[in-house]
């Protein structure tokens, strides 16, 4: 038994490969059987990274210790050959992936994996992509995996095709290309000055260069940060988000949440590598700081200034990113548990939202949408209805439109951080975290960042507010959607995924605070990395011949 | 070779961002490809520039680490060229289904009105 738990680690990336390989086997007309594949898939990947988790935790047995499990490919010690490392922060992002997978697969089983072709293997790519992301140890991988994942969601960003997707799909693609040639260009820059790719043995060797080389490996560091602030959506890299976002089907767009928070992890993992030995202009600090509170202003107007519910959806993305940049790129580590719980909150939240919107949509007759913006624009009353009945007060409401109006209600209140939900825990630990932090180190940073925060959830009550009256009450002829189970359920499920948050937000957050800790001295990772011996005797041979 | 290299680097990246900024997909195509290759050749560089050597070490091993060429970015190209080819192959279909979804070769989907 603990012999198959050794091999846990890469089991995220093994499954959704072997399950897409046999969907690609079976004929795209044969949808219960890929339904029944992805399903086991999902449905496994999601055990796994609970597993995962629990072990990392310390709350099952783990056959590692000190909660940073190394899995050696192909038996070779760290260095040399290519590892996956499992420890807090990467097992966190395993859940949030699986879980928004499962809702938004759920999703669309109800109609859009009809929309085209190939829809289920894309989607297992996808999650492979992702998965491997978050477990490599080697920057190379950590390449490769997101061209798997990229791939996959240039696939999937054009499903259903249409003109408006293939047109902001151009743009995704070429834009995303781009990025790619940057990291390539990084990593073989930082590869020529410190010879090698090993995340662990990069953090222990960044210490020992100087002069000109240490130059070299940071203006490397440097263009492999801006190929992560372009995946992040960090202004002014983002201009590609909002078209791709609000074009693509609804599953897709809220699978799409967890992957702007890739780039966030890959610069929250090399910056904490890199920091002991001073992290590099991109990593840390002030850039990231000035980067996070930018990106959050643009947000900002960018939300306010939408027509479209879900070009609004999109903007909030992009603010989520700029809190998490803006927080992350504070001084310590205090404000790094309350930004991992916020990460969490906003990728469930902003995922139930992009599936409700195509729910609230169907809602709509055709051009209400426009009709009442132009109202609003040229500041005109509704039209009063002329029939007003007077004898009927209170028509009852459909169940479909309860559980749709309820539901936007609680994505604005977790998306915009007010109370009840986890999105306001989430804000007030991440202010309350900047309060402390100004404590120690006052400094203009602080007020910007709770201005800037307390801003982003004015903009959003406004937005979304005014998007909730127009879609809910200024319209008049409404039709009642019917909604399959399979539509509602996924919501529901991410909005009492965020209620879970909140109810348990007491542990939860203790587990985020000791992430944040264990960022805060990599020396764990780096150490857990390095001393892996493989399982087998190597033997010097026939070198010495 | 070391200038000859850097100059064919230089003039392929410099190529390749012009060609990416102009408004035709074609060109942009164009430049994509122009700026993988440049990228490759500079992933080959930052292995260091060895004539004439083995990547691989053979039994009468002098220790000298000098005489061999760096494997590992040769590994690295490798892999960068197959995902750049697919990924460049893919774009040419979004690119004619842009084509044929708007009737213009322009990356935005329409002409730039004059």
């Amino acid at each position: 038994m603990i012999d198959l738990m050794q091999h846990l680690p890469i089991l995220p990336v093994v499954i959704p490969m072997m399950c897409g390989a046999l969907m690609l086997a079976t004929r795209d007309g044969n949808r219960r059987g890929r339904l029944t594949i992805g399903f086991i898939s999902i449905m496994s990947q999601l055990v796994v990274a609970i597993m995962l988790l629990c072990m990392t935790a310390g709350i099952l047995p783990a056959p590692w210790a000190d909660g940073v499990g190394v899995y050696l490919l192909g038996d070779w010690p760290a260095p040399f050959g290519i590892v996956a490392v499992v420890d807090r922060l990467s097992t966190m992002m395993l859940v949030l992936t699986a879980l928004l997978g499962l809702s938004a697969w759920i999703y669309s089983t109800a109609r859009w994996d009809r929309a085209g072709v190939h829809f289920h293997p894309l989607y297992q790519f996808l999650l492979m992509g992702l998965n491997g992301a978050f477990l490599t140890g080697d920057l190379f991988n950590l390449f490769v995996f997101f061209e798997v994942l990229l791939a996959a969601s240039y696939g999937l960003a054009l499903h259903g095709s249409g003109r408006a997707r293939v047109r902001s799909g151009l743009h995704y693609v070429a834009v995303n290309l781009v990025a790619s040639f940057l990291l390539l260009i990084a990593m073989a820059m930082i590869y020529g000055v410190t010879g090698s790719l090993n995340m662990a043995d990069l953090a222990a060797r960044a210490g020992e260069l100087a002069g000109p080389e240490r130059r070299l490996f940071e203006a490397g560091a440097a263009i492999l940060g801006v190929a992560f602030l372009i995946k992040a959506a960090a202004w002014p890299l983002n201009f590609w988000l909002p078209a791709t976002y609000s074009n693509a089907a609804a599953p897709v767009a809220a699978v799409f949440m967890i992957m702007t928070k890739v780039g966030i992890y890959a610069v929250l993992r090399i910056g904490s590598l890199l920091l002991p030995t001073g992290a590099p202009a991109a990593f840390g600090g002030e850039w990231m700081f000035v980067v996070g509170i930018a990106t959050l202003i643009f947000g900002i107007i960018g939300l306010i200034a939408a027509p479209q519910a879900e070009r609004q959806a999109s903007y909030c993305a992009i603010m989520s990113s700029g809190t998490l940049f803006a927080s992350l790129g504070m001084p310590g580590v205090t404000l790094t548990g309350p930004a991992l719980f916020y990460l969490a909150s906003s990728v469930l939240a902003l995922g139930a939202f992009f599936l409700l919107l195509e729910m609230v949509s169907r809602t709509q007759s055709f051009g209400a949408e426009l009709l009442a913006v132009s109202l609003e624009a040229f500041d005109l009353e509704d039209p009063e209805p002329t029939e007003m009945s007077t004898d009927v007060v209170g028509v009852a409401i459909p169940a479909a439109m309860a559980f749709l109006g309820l539901s936007f209600v609680a994505c604005g209140l977790l998306i915009a951080g007010l109370p009840p939900m986890s999105g306001f825990i989430a804000k007030f630990t991440l202010l309350s975290a900047a309060l402390t932090t100004a404590a120690a180190a006052p400094g203009p940073g602080t007020w910007l960042l709770i201005g800037s925060v307390l801003a982003s959830t004015l903009a959003c009550i406004i937005a979304l507010g005014r998007t909730g009256m127009r879609l809910f009450w200024s319209v008049e002829d409404t039709i009642t959607p019917r909604l399959r189970l399979s539509e509602a359920g996924p919501v529901s499920l991410l909005i009492f995924a965020c209620i879970g948050l909140t109810i348990w937000a007491g542990p939860v957050m203790q587990y985020f605070d000791e992430t944040a800790n264990y960022l805060g001295t990599p020396s764990a990772y780096i150490n857990a990395v390095l001393s892996q011996n493989p399982g087998r005797i190597v033997a010097p041979t026939g070198v010495a011949q | 070779m070391e200038l000859i290299l850097s100059l064919a680097i230089g003039v392929l990246a410099g190529s390749g961002v012009w060609l990416l900024l102009r408004p035709r997909t074609f060109q942009v195509i164009m430049g994509l490809s122009l700026i993988s290759y440049a990228v490759n050749l500079f992933i080959f560089s930052m292995g260091r520039l060895v004539l004439g050597e083995p990547p691989v070490i053979d039994p009468s091993w002098t220790g000298d680490a000098s005489h061999y060429a760096d494997p590992l970015p040769q590994a690295l190209v490798l892999t960068a060229i197959v995902i750049g080819f697919a990924t460049t192959a893919l774009f040419l279909v979004i690119l004619l289904a842009a084509r044929g979804f708007s009737g213009t070769d322009h990356v935005d989907g329409r002409e730039v009105r004059k």
